[in-house]
């Protein structure tokens, strides 16, 4: 027991001194983390949320569902980061694609007013771009696409995101298929892998067109700083940027607060 | 044809003395414009535009008469303010372009200097008749005067036989002997006095003797007289250009170093800012101009996105483009111009007596990647008012505020243009399909949404007016969520060909 407890507390010191190392001595620490407000997401994270610094996220496969599904998923982060700061928080995209659309964004919560983007004409130019936005620290967070990013690049970004307290948030986007974008090893907090899932019917639902429930992601941390990864059934942000833990039928919220229906024998019993 | 009046004819009626064809033979015009200005209690055309003048409309004529006489005439509230304002824009624009004295003459004229300059236009006919072409280009009607004085060239200009009247040098006397007396830059007062003597023509009155006509008209008729004919000299006041505010380095030796131009950019800046702040301007653009030792110069511009004389944000600017300059064997003189400057007074700093974290300016961020990617890449998206989701979004510039957009399913992704899907199935003929194959895949529907329905633009393009498009939110077996529409209502074939395309793709 007094051995044990000991050794924790040997454990705790040891990941202090790596955690002051690993920030380079910058404080990082006027901005606390993010939490996602989903109990068994941040659990699992360390730190109990997002923290200011770098994030990656790629699709699960090289479809355009899935990419839109990690779009999406940063975009959720980032509207989320943005609010925290209020009404003024501003997120800069670094844009290298002609196919976003903002209307989309504007339902994850990331509404017009909050984002600012700057058109890049290739990966280099977004990386570089997202370092000047990191360092300038008025953001509330910082997005990019990118395919390739070296090492280097990734560090770099890493420590500006740091500096300037900001998060950025970069989409590895696929180049070929089966060369997964997060297979090389990068300088991230964390990395994520979005895939697209079936969502739950809704219950009154008969016919195909009578209509959509709730999006629903495979979201998977395929690698985070000092923790380990996991991965949970998470349903798409609303408009105020909320994920929510995809849940079974039965314990859904929309049917937790209703009384459970009357069985035929007690109404028959009541009229007798 | 004479109205019937009561009473008949009889000799010296007074309807029948007046002048006739004006009352009688009422006219109607179309397109005939006027402006009209109140003096005093009347209200009294300003100008006539010449359609209206061949109808018999003068300017300083009642605005009640104009009315009378022409039906269906085009009245305007007259504008002397904004008149002057394009005029001294002209006056400004003629001082950079094409004299370097150019003036502001009355209400309705420019004088241009056009000593020395002429023939660097092709001599004095070719240069008029350019400024002439410049004038009907803009929309103007204009006549021009060349004469040796100043007031010869006014009088040539309103009152010459031709829109372009050239006067050679000396000749004034002659050139204006013939013309009225008002085309002397002269008051009512004396020029009724010479009404009533019977003076009508300036040539008349050179011929008199000078003392009886100092005593009876003071001196203005002849002070004017005089500096037509070039005996009394007459000031010139030339619109001057203002010079934007500007740094000039020169250099003992040519600098062809980064850190010496970088050290050079932040020199210029720092001895520009003073200067910005002496006049309460602020830089929106910058242009650094380098002369190279061969003569020849490089220009860098800088637009900023919020007018600020911040040292050292400007700095950071000028070094941040340094690699885009091209030194070759070395920079001679550097420029740094303030080509666009704004107003800008003395601004508060927010938090700074709270205590606060100040938040860095956003304006500076913009600045800084405006250099790096070019002004026009760094932009907001605004909602238009149009439902085809194509048509939605428009860029806005970075500091605005944008408007937001309804709340109707989006896609995060728009496909531009919709691509064609293929062997689509669906049981209804207009309910959303079961199956589809894009891009070389099948896709099995599993849910649906819609349809939201969306009509054409009628408006815009013909084509468009009875097109129809039917949007429907579909996700797949394997959670994959698409944006599909089918052109047409199923029903009309006008409004489509029931063909499905396949418009962007959700999260």
């Amino acid at each position: 027991m007094n051995a044990s407890s000991a050794r924790d507390a040997r454990l705790a010191a040891l990941r202090a001194e790596i955690s002051a190392i690993e920030s380079a001595g910058f404080a990082g620490g006027d901005r606390p983390c993010l939490a996602f407000g989903v109990a068994e997401v941040d659990a699992r994270l360390a730190g109990g949320g997002l923290a200011a610094g770098l994030h990656e996220a790629s699709a699960a496969a090289p479809s355009l569902g899935d990419e839109a599904a990690a779009t999406l998923f940063l975009a959720s982060i980032a509207a989320r980061f943005s609010r925290r700061e209020g009404a003024a928080g501003q997120v800069l995209w670094a844009l290298a694609r002609r196919d976003l659309f903002a209307p989309g964004l504007a339902q994850a919560g990331l509404t017009p007013d909050r984002l600012l983007y700057a058109q890049c004409r290739n990966d280099e130019e977004v990386l570089a771009v997202m370092e000047e936005g990191l360092r300038h620290g008025a953001l509330a967070a910082v997005i990019g696409e990118a395919g390739r990013a070296g090492m280097a690049s990734l560090r770099r970004l890493q420590l500006a995101a740091e500096e300037g307290g900001t998060a950025a948030l970069l989409l590895r986007r696929w180049r070929k298929v089966g060369a997964d974008p997060l297979g090389h090893p990068s300088a991230a907090l964390t990395r994520w892998r979005i895939a697209c899932a079936p969502s739950a019917p809704l219950p009154f639902a008969a016919e195909i067109g009578d209509g959509l429930g709730r999006a629903r992601w495979q979201v998977a941390l395929v690698r985070q700083r000092s923790g380990p990864p996991h991965e949970w059934l998470l349903e798409a942000p609303d408009a105020e940027a909320r994920l929510a833990l995809a849940a079974r039928s039965g314990d859904r919220p929309d049917q937790a607060g209703r009384a459970p229906l009357p069985l035929a024998a007690d109404v028959r019993a009541q009229a007798a | 044809m004479l109205p019937e009046r009561g009473g008949g004819w009889r000799p010296g009626a007074r309807w029948a003395r007046e002048a006739q064809p004006q009352a009688l033979a009422l006219r109607r015009a179309e397109g005939a414009l006027v402006t009209a200005h109140r003096q005093g209690n009347r209200n009294l055309l300003a100008a006539v535009c010449p359609r209206s003048r061949a109808l018999g409309l003068e300017p300083g004529m009642p605005l009640a008469k104009a009315r009378i006489l022409v039906s269906g005439l085009d009245v305007r509230a007259a504008d002397p303010e904004g008149d002057a304002a394009w005029l001294r824009r002209l006056g400004l624009f003629a001082a950079r372009r094409w004299t370097p004295r150019a003036a502001v003459s009355g209400p309705d004229g420019l004088w241009l200097d056009l000593t020395g300059v002429a023939h660097l236009f092709g001599g004095e006919r070719t240069m008029c008749a350019r400024i002439l072409a410049f004038c009907r280009r803009l929309g103007f009607t204009a006549r021009i005067g060349v004469a040796g004085t100043t007031g010869a060239a006014h009088a040539l200009a309103r009152f010459g036989p031709e829109p372009l009247a050239l006067c050679p040098g000396g000749r004034e006397g002659d050139a204006l002997a013939l013309m009225p007396l008002a085309a002397l830059r002269l008051d009512d007062k004396p020029l009724a006095a010479a009404r009533r003597l019977g003076l009508e023509r300036i040539g008349e009155l050179v011929a008199m003797p000078r003392a009886p006509l100092q005593r009876r008209f003071g001196s203005t008729l002849l002070l004017r007289l005089d500096q037509a004919l070039g005996r009394a000299p007459e000031p010139f006041d030339p619109i001057v250009p203002e010079e934007p505010p500007s740094v000039l380095l020169r250099f003992q030796e040519p600098i062809a170093s980064p850190e010496a131009i970088a050290e050079a950019c932040a020199e210029a800046a720092r001895r520009l800012v003073p200067l910005l702040a002496e006049s309460g301007l602020a830089a929106r653009r910058l242009v650094l101009a380098l002369q190279i030792v061969d003569n020849s110069v490089q220009y860098q511009t800088i637009s900023l996105a919020k007018a600020t004389r911040d040292g050292d944000h400007l700095r950071q600017l000028l070094c941040a483009m340094i690699e885009k300059i091209e030194p070759g064997f070395g920079i001679e003189r550097l420029r740094l111009i303030a080509a666009r400057v704004e107003p800008l007074g003395a601004e508060p700093i927010p938090g700074a007596m709270a205590g606060e974290r100040p938040v860095p300016d956003l304006a500076a961020l913009v600045d800084r990647l405006a250099v790096r990617l070019g002004a026009r890449r760094i932009h907001r998206l605004t909602a238009l008012e149009s439902d085809l989701p194509e048509r939605s979004v428009a860029r806005a510039g970075p500091l605005t505020a944008p408007a937001a957009w309804p709340g109707w399913p989006r896609p995060v992704c728009l496909l531009y243009p919709p691509e064609p899907v293929e062997q689509v199935l669906s049981t209804v003929p207009d309910g959303p399909p079961r199956r589809f194959r894009w891009r070389g895949r099948v896709h099995q529907i599993a849910a649906a949404d819609g349809p939201e329905r969306v009509y054409g633009e009628w408006w815009r393009h013909e084509s468009e007016r009875a097109a129809v498009r039917d949007y429907f939110q579909v996700e797949d077996v394997e959670g994959a969520r698409f944006w599909l529409y089918r052109s047409g209502d199923s029903e009309d074939p006008a409004t489509g060909d029931t063909s499905w395309y396949l418009h962007g793709v959700f999260a």
